[in-house]
């Protein structure tokens, strides 16, 4: 009873492909995530450092905020390609 | 601490709530299906979707909580911006189009697609309530703060205005009218963020915190004080309490002057001491609450955030006048910045809060570690770090109220996109807390009691029109992410658990009274909350709602889309453990015991946040259940491209 999704949806032939490309990106993103939480956690000096007038935890923190981004940009690039190539 | 209110920013918040309450009404006239009510009928566009969800997730929590946070401990309150951000990574690759596919109106159902079994019905409904309500809780102590500032009323009537207002919305209209107001607000709130950004650059770094000249800020002092026979004498001033009063034992003595006390901060100097001026709440035994020794009303204790010394190139600068937004981190980290350390003294049955300055490089401010005790930290205190950043990465996947928002769009290309569009919004306003955070820090606003309200206050001394546009709209945005959040739990209990559970057979428009009802019964529950958790920084308040989230629902939404060998028995288990260890290791936390009147080195558990030990318990209970359960239980045959 009331199961199954609130609009009909078609038949996604690029799910698997999909689901593919989103668990790659995933563990690249979480790897980057986890080495800024594994610095922080172990040496946080050196997030002091200062690296092209700003300190490494400001740099590390707009690139892993930035880097969401871009990552969201080709995964959706890739899904939309794949779903025209498929369905 | 002493708001001045004013007709403008009344005018604009009652302006707000109706146009909330209107549009509302308005949507509720086309809502009478089940559908409807839940998710909008399926029809919202992908743009509208993910600004409406960065409406849902901007909520009280980054606005309010974020910036106080990084107002008063730099970096580490901006950490919580980037572990909510990165959070959404995990609801774009691996949650977002599986979630479209799967369900219905409600989290549950995409749990129980493949399973159809009563088990699961019943944990995740029960999931849902439970961290749909610790997620209120941060909002409605969010929604008491504003009020204050705003109307110049207690924190209590702040939680009922919002409580009824938003039972109102949700009884009448469900999904579509809380994704047209999440739209609206979610957009004003980042352009709004964005000219108070641009103000706080265009003023640049100073020594002199006075507001663009329009407010003085207070002049802390600092006093000569020698020993003579092992009494402290301090000029114009009579000893109170001395060196070896309670006080004098935490570094501190009290003076006073014209009958008036104050308390200073003992550093030793050449010939004696050297004093520096305070700020002191003073609790005593019947619970009355003195600021600076005199009543709240007096005004006697003053907002806080300067900057000691600007160094550029080696010189010492009052103003650096109109910087870029990189150019005010580099000469922020080239600045000390008086930061506010905070110690209690008691003597009887009175309770001495006491505020006192820390004068911080900047680039100390700009690293993590002030809040987090991760430089020489031992184990523990590392391990409590590591799991509140794993809480947020994994919470915003498994939260009911940003889930129940895929079902909102029409297919599975406008989950993605929308989950894009609010990546976008998101991490551009988690980039302008930072900002906001930092320019409360230097800019004399600060209410040290309290520090939820710094990104307001900013505002305010930018002119009182900027201010109440900002904190009416926050005030809105708490509105819209409790509507999200009782719509969640009123599907739980009246789709999830009166339908599906107990097989009650109702007509469409009685599924839709069942809603209503729940709505308010949660709403009523949400008040009571918001009440008794006043005075809590609310992101720290979500984080924990995150951490129950991660551990209850995330590894069944994980496993069930990537483990083939998952059962419902197992599913069933992994959310009931996840739901009971966070739970549980919340209740007994250090943090939990000073809300009960504790002192919190008593508390069983040294640790704040549950994730690292409830997130890996839940994924086992669910691989060990569903191993034992393999040939009984339903198995998920297709995986994850059914």
């Amino acid at each position: 009873m009331g199961h199954g999704p609130a609009v009909k949806l078609g038949k996604d032939n690029a799910a698997g492909y999909k689901s593919k490309l989103g668990v790659t990106m995933f563990i690249v993103y979480t790897l980057t995530y986890f080495g800024f939480v594994v610095i922080n956690a172990l040496n946080p000096a050196l997030m002091e450092k200062v690296y092209f007038g700003q300190t490494i935890a400001v740099l590390y923190g707009f690139f892993l905020i930035i880097f969401a981004f871009v990552l969201a940009i080709i995964y959706n690039h890739f899904c939309t390609a794949a779903e025209a190539r498929l369905n | 601490m002493i708001y001045t209110q004013s007709p403008l920013a009344i005018g604009l918040f009652v302006t707000f709530v109706l146009f909330v309450l209107g549009l509302s009404f308005y949507l509720a006239r086309r809502t009478t299906s089940a559908a409807g009510y839940y998710a909008a009928g399926g029809n919202i566009h992908w743009f509208t979707n993910g600004i409406a969800f960065a409406g849902d997730y901007l909520s009280a929590a980054s606005f309010l909580g974020i910036c106080g946070m990084i107002a008063t401990a730099g970096y580490d309150g901006w950490m919580y911006s980037i572990g909510y951000l990165a959070g959404w990574m995990v609801a774009l690759f691996l949650v977002a189009e599986p979630m479209k596919r799967l369900g219905k109106y409600t989290f549950t159902d995409a749990l129980d697609s493949k399973f159809n079994s009563k088990s699961i019905q019943l944990m995740a409904a029960i999931s849902t309530l439970a961290v749909s309500v610790f997620y209120l809780i941060p909002q409605m102590v969010g929604a008491g703060v504003l009020v204050q500032p705003l109307l110049g009323m207690p924190h209590w009537v702040g939680v009922c205005i919002v409580g009824v207002v938003v039972t109102i919305i949700v009884a009448t209209a469900g999904m579509a009218s809380t994704t047209y107001v999440q739209f609206f607000k979610g957009a004003l709130l980042l352009i709004c963020s964005t000219v108070v950004v641009g103000l706080v650059l265009f003023r640049g770094l100073g020594t002199e915190p006075n507001q663009g000249g329009t407010k003085e800020y207070h002049k802390f002092q600092t006093l000569q004080a020698v020993v003579a026979n092992g009494a402290l004498q301090v000029a114009d001033y009579e000893v109170v309490a001395g060196l070896d009063s309670e006080f004098g034992k935490q570094g501190f003595v009290k003076l006073s002057r014209d009958g008036q006390e104050t308390v200073w901060h003992l550093k030793e100097a050449a010939n004696g001491y050297e004093l520096e001026e305070t700020l002191y709440v003073t609790k005593m035994a019947d619970g009355t609450k003195l600021f600076n020794g005199a009543p709240k009303e007096d005004g006697k204790f003053y907002a806080v955030g300067h900057i000691k010394e600007i160094m550029v190139d080696g010189k010492e600068i009052a103003q650096t006048g109109a910087v870029g937004p990189l150019e005010y981190l580099n000469r922020f980290k080239e600045s000390t910045i008086v930061l506010w350390g905070k110690k209690y003294v008691k003597v009887g049955d009175t309770t001495t809060t006491i505020y006192y300055q820390k004068p911080t490089p900047g680039s100390r401010i700009l690293r993590p570690g002030l809040k987090f005790k991760v430089d020489n930290a031992t184990g523990l205190q590392k391990f409590n770090f590591i799991s509140l950043m794993l809480a947020l990465f994994c919470g915003t996947a498994a939260l009911p109220h940003i889930l129940i928002r895929y079902y909102t769009v029409p297919s599975q290309a406008a989950a993605r996109k929308s989950t894009i569009v609010g990546i976008a919004a998101i991490g551009f306003f988690y980039i302008l807390t930072l900002y906001l955070g930092l320019g409360a820090m230097t800019n004399g606003v600060i209410n040290i009691t309290d520090n939820n309200m710094s990104a307001p206050l900013l505002a305010l001394s930018f002119g009182v029109v900027i201010f109440s546009v900002i904190s009416s709209l926050a005030f809105a945005t708490v509105l819209g992410t409790v509507s999200g959040l009782i719509v969640a739990s009123a599907g739980a209990v009246a789709h999830d658990l009166m339908d599906n559970f107990f097989g009650m057979n109702m007509t469409e428009k009685g599924k839709v009274r069942a809603g209503k009802i729940s709505a308010m019964v949660i709403g009523g529950i949400a008040i009571y909350l918001g009440i008794i958790f006043e005075g809590m920084n609310v992101s720290f308040l979500v984080g924990w709602a995150f951490a129950v989230a991660a551990s209850a629902n995330l590894p069944a939404i994980l496993m069930i889309l990537f483990w083939k060998k998952t059962t419902a028995q197992g599913v069933a288990a992994s959310i009931l453990i996840g739901l009971t260890s966070s739970l549980g290791l919340i209740l007994v936390s250090p943090d939990m015991w000073t809300r009960y009147g504790l002192l919190p080195q008593d508390a069983p558990v040294a640790f704040n946040s549950p994730a690292a030990i409830s997130i890996p318990a839940s994924f086992i209970a669910l691989v060990l259940v569903s191993l034992i359960t393999q040939k009984k239980g339903a198995m998920v045959e297709e995986g994850a491209e059914a």
